[in-house]
């Protein structure tokens, strides 16, 4: 039963981690750079353990709370990938301020820990554990800037919010735990099968293992965090959570929902419908009024992660590929976005109001065509990677029979395509409020043209992903 | 005779209550956290209950998890309390009102 082999690469985060924070207090200078190395080489051994050690196929091991299977392996890798990469955002972000937050990193790799445990939990108690680890490590992530008025305020926001939301899971897991007597999410998908006054308790416990999902992913009416939290925070921060927490979220939703509770699909897809409606319509009608590109940009999360739960509520292998395939493509687009903020901000400049991306074409036309290429994938337009990622799910939801929330999906698609093309408007037909070129790091100019092809090959080419999301969501196709 | 109905129900009552704590409560950011821990004892009455009653010992050692990680949780949040009350002065709930919109 127990075999430490299956989870070797979380082993090794979690020592190397821990050696990460030992060399950041034992380092003599002030520069943060040994810990900043230290910490991407401990995130490439785990990447390379867990592409050396890629499952063949699914088991459950280490007394079933734990599940090692390719959908696991494939999310876990990508969510590493996102992590190393914040990373170099982030180095280029605190050179610029002159400021020292080795914090930063150490407090990723925990993060990423829990991300690792939440993505292979085959139990309730694996879920909570590795939920709380990734929360309690962003909660303090956004208050690590002391100084700013605003991060203290959306720390504390978030606190309070995420922990009710986890209150709320909780109790929801109680209740399925009393129904079905079980922890392990693969006894439980056999014991859901229920009628009478149990089937209610096992309802009304689903309702709220729902809001704590939705909470975590951001979806309307469990959204209140999300634009505080991304204005609040310091930008390289919210970059951090705007893309790999998203991939855990998903995670975490897919194991509860598909691998626990796949019995009750009926009921939590149409609760998926409600909410994923709501998310649409309000992430993309408040976006519009924005001024601050960084709570635009937490609205514009919002609509997405409505987009997303439409995959999951067609609650088949099909669907649960397609939304795979949008949550990958939208963390890329959601880091390039929060990187091309990071490239315009100075020592004295944070760069998050619309108006500071205007003629960003004449100041360097490379990272305005890089920044014309994140906004027309987040909006949708063809041949960019976030048109096939919409185009997929909505295949699928009219596949499940939903043509009318196909419709209001198209609908508020459209509405939002006017703030993202506001900012390609800006970029390339205003003149600059300031006419120096872009300052960044080398590496940091790299990373986020890397960032930017990779969305432009995703929308020429995006078969290929999409075949691995089909491949490794194969086993769900029983259920 | 006590049954699972009663301890069921005293877990609802406690929930309702902190959850009615963190919506109502507009004065005191130190009450918002006392509710988040009523809130995660609440469930721990839930866990206790089904545990004895199922027979089934798994929920008593989720009692233990929870705990563990409510401790820590209250440390980032007095933490965090800290770092708000240096930087504004007060823990007033509706003096967190920087960012709208």
């Amino acid at each position: 039963m127990t075999d430490l082999g299956f989870i070797i690469p979380e082993i090794t985060l979690l020592i190397l981690a821990s050696g990460v924070l030992l060399v950041d207090v034992f380092r003599r200078q002030s520069s943060n750079a040994v810990t900043f190395w230290a910490a991407v080489i401990t995130l490439l051994v785990v990447l390379s353990q867990l592409a050396l050690y890629f499952p063949d196929g699914s088991t459950i091991t280490f007394f079933g709370t734990t599940k090692i299977d390719p959908m696991g392996s494939v999310l876990k890798a990508f969510a590493v990938v996102l992590v190393l990469l914040s990373f170099f955002y982030a180095r280029d972000y605190f050179d610029k301020k002159e400021v020292q937050l080795s914090e930063f990193y150490i407090l990723s790799l925990f993060a990423t820990i829990g991300m690792l445990v939440l993505i292979s939990a085959n139990s309730l108690l694996t879920v909570y554990l590795g939920l709380e680890l990734l929360s309690l490590s962003l909660y303090s992530m956004v208050a690590m800037n002391r100084d700013s008025r605003e991060s203290a305020e959306a720390a504390m926001k978030y606190f309070v919010l995420g922990a009710l939301a986890s209150g709320m899971l909780l109790y929801g897991i109680s209740m399925l735990y009393g129904v079905s007597g079980t922890l392990q999410l693969d006894e439980l998908v056999a014991r859901t099968d229920v009628l009478g006054q149990e089937r209610v308790l096992l309802v009304f416990g689903v309702v709220f293992v729902i809001v704590g999902i939705a909470f975590k992913l951001g979806v309307v009416p469990f959204h209140m965090w999300l634009p505080d939290v991304y204005q609040g925070a310091s930008t390289p921060v919210t970059l951090f959570i705007g893309t790999a927490p998203k991939i855990a979220a998903f995670a975490m939703a897919i194991r509860l929902l598909a691998d626990g509770l796949q019995g009750l699909a009926h009921e939590w897809s149409a609760m998926l419908v409600i909410l994923a409606v709501l998310s649409m319509s309000i992430g993309n009608l408040v976006a519009i009024a924005q001024s601050n590109i960084k709570r635009m940009l937490a609205y514009s999360t919002i609509a997405h992660m409505g987009f997303l739960l439409l995959g999951i509520l067609a609650a088949r292998n099909s669907g649960y590929a397609a939304s795979m395939f949008y949550v990958i493509v939208y963390t890329l687009m959601s880091m390039g976005a929060f990187g091309t903020i990071i490239l315009l901000s100075k020592t004295n400049l944070e760069a998050d109001r619309i108006v500071d991306f205007s003629g960003l074409a004449k100041r360097s036309p490379w990272f305005g065509f890089i920044m014309l290429v994140i906004m027309f994938s987040m909006a949708g337009v063809p041949p960019f990677a976030g048109f096939w990622a919409k185009w997929y799910v909505l295949k699928e939801v009219i596949a499940a029979g939903y043509v009318w929330l196909a419709g209001v999906a198209v609908f508020f698609s459209i509405i939002g395509a006017y703030y993202y093309l506001r900012i390609v408007k800006l970029i390339y037909f205003d003149d600059p409020l300031d006419t120096n070129g872009v300052d960044a790091s080398e590496d940091m100019k790299l990373v986020l043209s890397v960032n930017g092809l990779t969305i432009f090959v995703l929308g020429i080419l995006p078969g290929a992903l999409m075949s691995i999301c089909v491949i490794v969501t194969i086993p769900y196709a029983a259920g | 005779m006590l049954s699972l109905a009663h301890f069921l129900l005293i877990g609802a009552v406690l929930f309702c209550l902190s959850v009615a704590g963190i919506f109502i409560n507009r004065k005191n950011v130190i009450i918002l956290l006392m509710c988040v821990e009523l809130m995660l004892l609440a469930v721990n009455m839930n866990f206790i209950a089904f545990s004895h009653f199922n027979a089934d010992i798994a929920g008593q050692v989720f009692v233990f998890f929870i705990l563990t990680v409510a401790a820590a949780e209250a440390a980032i949040g007095l933490a965090i309390l800290v770092v708000l009350f240096r930087s504004r002065n007060s823990i007033n709930v509706e003096d967190l009102d920087m960012m709208r919109g």
